[in-house]
């Protein structure tokens, strides 16, 4: 096969690294060759995030450039716009139906785009779910991650990896049914 | 079985299977990781975190002079900080193998610059070796301990952020014994006197000529023959990139060992192709010398020489294959780094931000965001450990000019053990009209949070010594140490006041532990809007807090992300903002 890139984009704090180790864990127990970038330090602290997944039977560049992207996964609706560009033209994006001000906007620097689920839906194949919502539904806003998680699956249409058994093994046990759910009720929200 | 590794944990793993036995260094950003993963194997080597990439660096070099393998590791600006002994080292030579990480940071993801540290191993006369991936952090590093021993030579293993942060698969191996031999002095090797250090030049050109030709045939280089027209010659992560972006066909020389170049390879390399590439991130350090030594390529006359590269980079660059991008219309706005909701540095630099005529020099941390607007409260950032000394130039260039300013130099608790003590110091013997200011959160935040001489703890988590940062500053002679709560606005404001009408030499430690610190139970809950009390007049604004924003002209505090310091609280002129507790 082609080798496929994931670009999984948000804010910091938002559990982008803990959707993309579920993703690589399950990569690696099918036999793909995997590759996987995160950035630290600095953009962590309330800044855009991206992490990068790329995996085939062999990669190389564990990175991405423009126009590059199989899947997008956004975590946060302005950050899908952000990111667009990263996105191959018939890419799919993911998009967690979601704003979350940034440190301009909350301060009345800059102004919070309008639009932005609307314009990703006008140029690209878009899955859209509110995982915040869902993830409250279910009691924990925390794992709104692993829902976005389950609606990138069903969006991939990677179901010949056993994604139950990946998270279970990749989550802290006392977690471990709450994302079990979130997966669910996020393979189902798309 | 293969394991999923960061670049950086393959080194430790790396470090630990080669038999190193003392580990010291200082953290920073891509570099850290390397360090937090290596007291999984405290049972078999020693690891510690040192004050700061000098004195790691020493420990460490004192540890191969008795004859141990010894590794320190840091960030490409903390080789700046360690340059002195690693200069000197690269001369006295090693017992046992001592190896530097350098983590370069391309695109400044984390840093103040982006310098190519590639240059520091050319200019101090020591190897340099570039891995491509995990698997290749963890067997280079276990190379550059034997490369360093039988080359009698420090060993730089100069990673890159992509290389240190990007995870790939692993395969492990065993760890090596190498215990150090009975100590036996050795004056002459390690004593860098003119005359020894005069003894010693020519075995270091003896020692680095004999590398170069090893690097011909050695298993760090690899050349991957195609069908003869195109030849990339390549390092590091700059290999994964144009794996991806030359056609099928290209030839590739993959080098290990990027200093000294293995120039009899490259010849005959460049002989067998037809059109030569010389692909590198940041400087031209290998096409320079390639060119230098009569060899045709083309490399920056098309690669940028800045930021980080990627397989589209590149093909637009050297291909003129424009990448088809999708514009959605909609613009997304800046979301920079802020500093968090209830962090302790945002009552300073809030109580900086009224005053205008305050000057206030920065430093290198989380408190570096008090100068990011609306705060906006800090002139300068130069380097870890110049908040002090910088404020000390500034305010004697002030006086000498006849400018009335009030100079406040700023350091974090982490950078003041790691180099502010000695501005401190130039403060008073200098009489430099400053006040110095330690913002003490109680660890060292923006590198993910390691603990430092003031937080009581050490890197194997243990139970360590704690240097009190106001008996440091006592004991130099600042007779009026203030301590203050930053969170108390009246509080911080009074300790600037008083500091600044003392009769003694002032200094001010702003003390409140950052509240990421897992180890603390922390105090909080929940602020709350007045709606009916709020004027909408965004006083609260000007805190910089993410947590607090308006909504319906009306102040609105995010539940989610809000954790009830009240700093917001404190500066509503209407009394609209209380604290909920949780």
């Amino acid at each position: 096969m082609e080798s496929k890139s994931v670009l999984l984009v948000g804010v910091g704090g938002q559990g982008a690294i803990l959707t993309a180790k579920i993703l690589v864990n399950g990569l690696i127990s099918a036999g793909y060759d995997v590759k996987m970038s995160e950035v630290h330090g600095m953009s962590q602290r309330g800044g855009s995030v991206s992490t990068q997944v790329h995996f085939g039977k062999k990669v190389n560049s564990p990175v991405i450039g423009l126009g590059a992207a199989d899947i997008l996964v956004a975590f946060e609706k302005m950050e899908a716009v952000r990111y667009s560009p990263y996105l191959k033209p018939d890419g799919i994006a993911v998009i967690n139906d979601y704003a979350m001000e940034s440190s301009t906007t909350a301060a009345g620097l800059a102004v919070y785009p309008e639009g932005c689920v609307e314009a990703m839906q006008e140029h690209f194949t878009c899955h859209v779910l509110n995982a915040q919502a869902i993830a409250a539904s279910l009691g924990n806003v925390k794992c709104m991650n692993v829902v976005l998680f389950g609606s990138m699956v069903k969006a991939l249409g990677m179901t010949d990896i056993d994604w139950e058994a990946v998270i279970a093994e990749t989550v802290p046990p006392k977690f471990r049914e709450l994302n079990l759910k979130a997966y669910r009720a996020g393979y189902d929200a798309v | 079985m293969k394991h999923l590794m960061s670049g950086n944990e393959a080194i430790a793993r790396g470090v630990y299977e080669a038999g190193a036995l003392v580990c010291s260094a200082y953290p920073g950003t891509p570099s850290t990781e390397i360090f937090e993963d290596l007291p999984q194997y405290s049972s078999e080597l020693y690891c510690e975190w040192a004050p700061n990439e000098k004195v790691a660096t020493e420990v460490a070099y004192g540890a191969s002079i008795a004859g141990a393998r010894s590794f320190t590791a840091m960030k490409h600006v903390g080789l700046n900080v360690a340059s002195d002994p690693v200069y000197t080292a690269a001369y006295n030579g090693v017992r046992g193998g001592f190896v530097i990480v350098s983590a370069d940071d391309p695109s400044m993801h984390s840093s103040q610059n982006e310098q190519d540290n590639r240059w520091v191993a050319k200019h101090a006369k020591i190897a340099c070796i570039e891995p491509s991936d995990s698997q290749e952090c963890k067997d280079f590093a276990k190379a550059a301990f034997e490369i360093s021993e039988r080359f009698d030579m420090p060993v730089l293993l100069r990673t890159t952020t992509r290389v240190s942060h990007s995870k790939s698969l692993v395969e492990f191996g065993e760890r090596e014994e190498h215990m150090p031999e009975d100590y036996k002095k050795d004056a002459g090797k390690f004593m860098c006197t003119p005359a020894n250090a005069y003894k010693n030049h020519p075995k270091v050109e003896k020692n680095l000529a004999a590398l170069a030709e090893y690097g011909n045939s050695c298993a760090l280089n690899k050349v991957e023959m195609g069908d003869g027209k195109l030849g990339v010659i390549t390092a590091g992560i700059s290999y994964e990139y144009a794996k991806d972006a030359f056609p099928e066909g290209t030839s590739f020389l993959k080098l290990g060992l990027t200093y000294p170049l293995p120039m009899k390879l490259i010849r005959d390399f460049a002989a067998k192709v037809e059109k030569l590439y010389v692909i590198e991130e940041l400087d031209p350090f290998m096409e320079e010398q390639i060119k230098a030594a009569g060899v045709d390529c083309v490399g920056k006359e098309l690669v940028s020489p800045m930021y980080e590269l990627n397989p589209q980079l590149l093909k637009e660059q050297v291909f003129g294959e424009k990448p088809v991008t999708v514009d959605v219309g909609v613009k997304a706005v800046s979301r920079p780094p802020a500093l968090c909701p209830g962090c302790p540095h945002r009552g300073f630099f809030y109580t900086m931000s009224k005053h205008k005529d305050y000057v206030v020099a920065g430093d290198i941390g989380c408190y570096t965001l008090g100068g990011s607007a609306p705060l906006s409260a800090s002139d300068t950032c130069v380097c870890m450990g110049g908040g002090f000394s910088v404020a000390a130039g500034l305010a004697k260039a002030f006086a000498a000019s006849g400018q009335k300013k009030t100079v406040f130099g700023v350091v974090g608790d982490s950078t003041f053990f790691h180099s502010g003590m000695t501005g401190a110091v130039e403060i008073l013997y200098n009489n430099a009209d400053v006040i110095p200011v330690v913002l003490d959160n109680h660890i060292t935040g923006m590198t993910g949070h390691q603990d430092n001489p003031g937080s009581g703890y050490n890197l194997r988590g243990e139970v360590a010594a704690e240097v009190k940062i106001e008996d440091v500053l006592r004991a130099y002679g600042f007779r009026d140490v203030i301590i203050v709560d930053p969170q108390d606005l009246k509080a911080m404001q009074k300790a600037v006041d008083d500091a600044l009408a003392s009769n003694e030499r002032a200094a001010i430690v702003c003390r409140r532990p950052c509240l990421l610190i897992k180890r603390i139970k922390h105090d909080k809950g929940l602020c709350v809007v007045d709606t009916d009390k709020c004027i909408g007049c965004k006083s609260c604004l000007r805190v910089g807090c993410p947590a607090v924003m308006v909504k319906n002209k009306k102040a609105f505090i995010d539940p989610n992300q809000c954790v009830g310091c009240t700093v917001c609280a404190q500066v509503c002129p209407k009394g609209a903002i209380s604290r909920k507790e949780s």
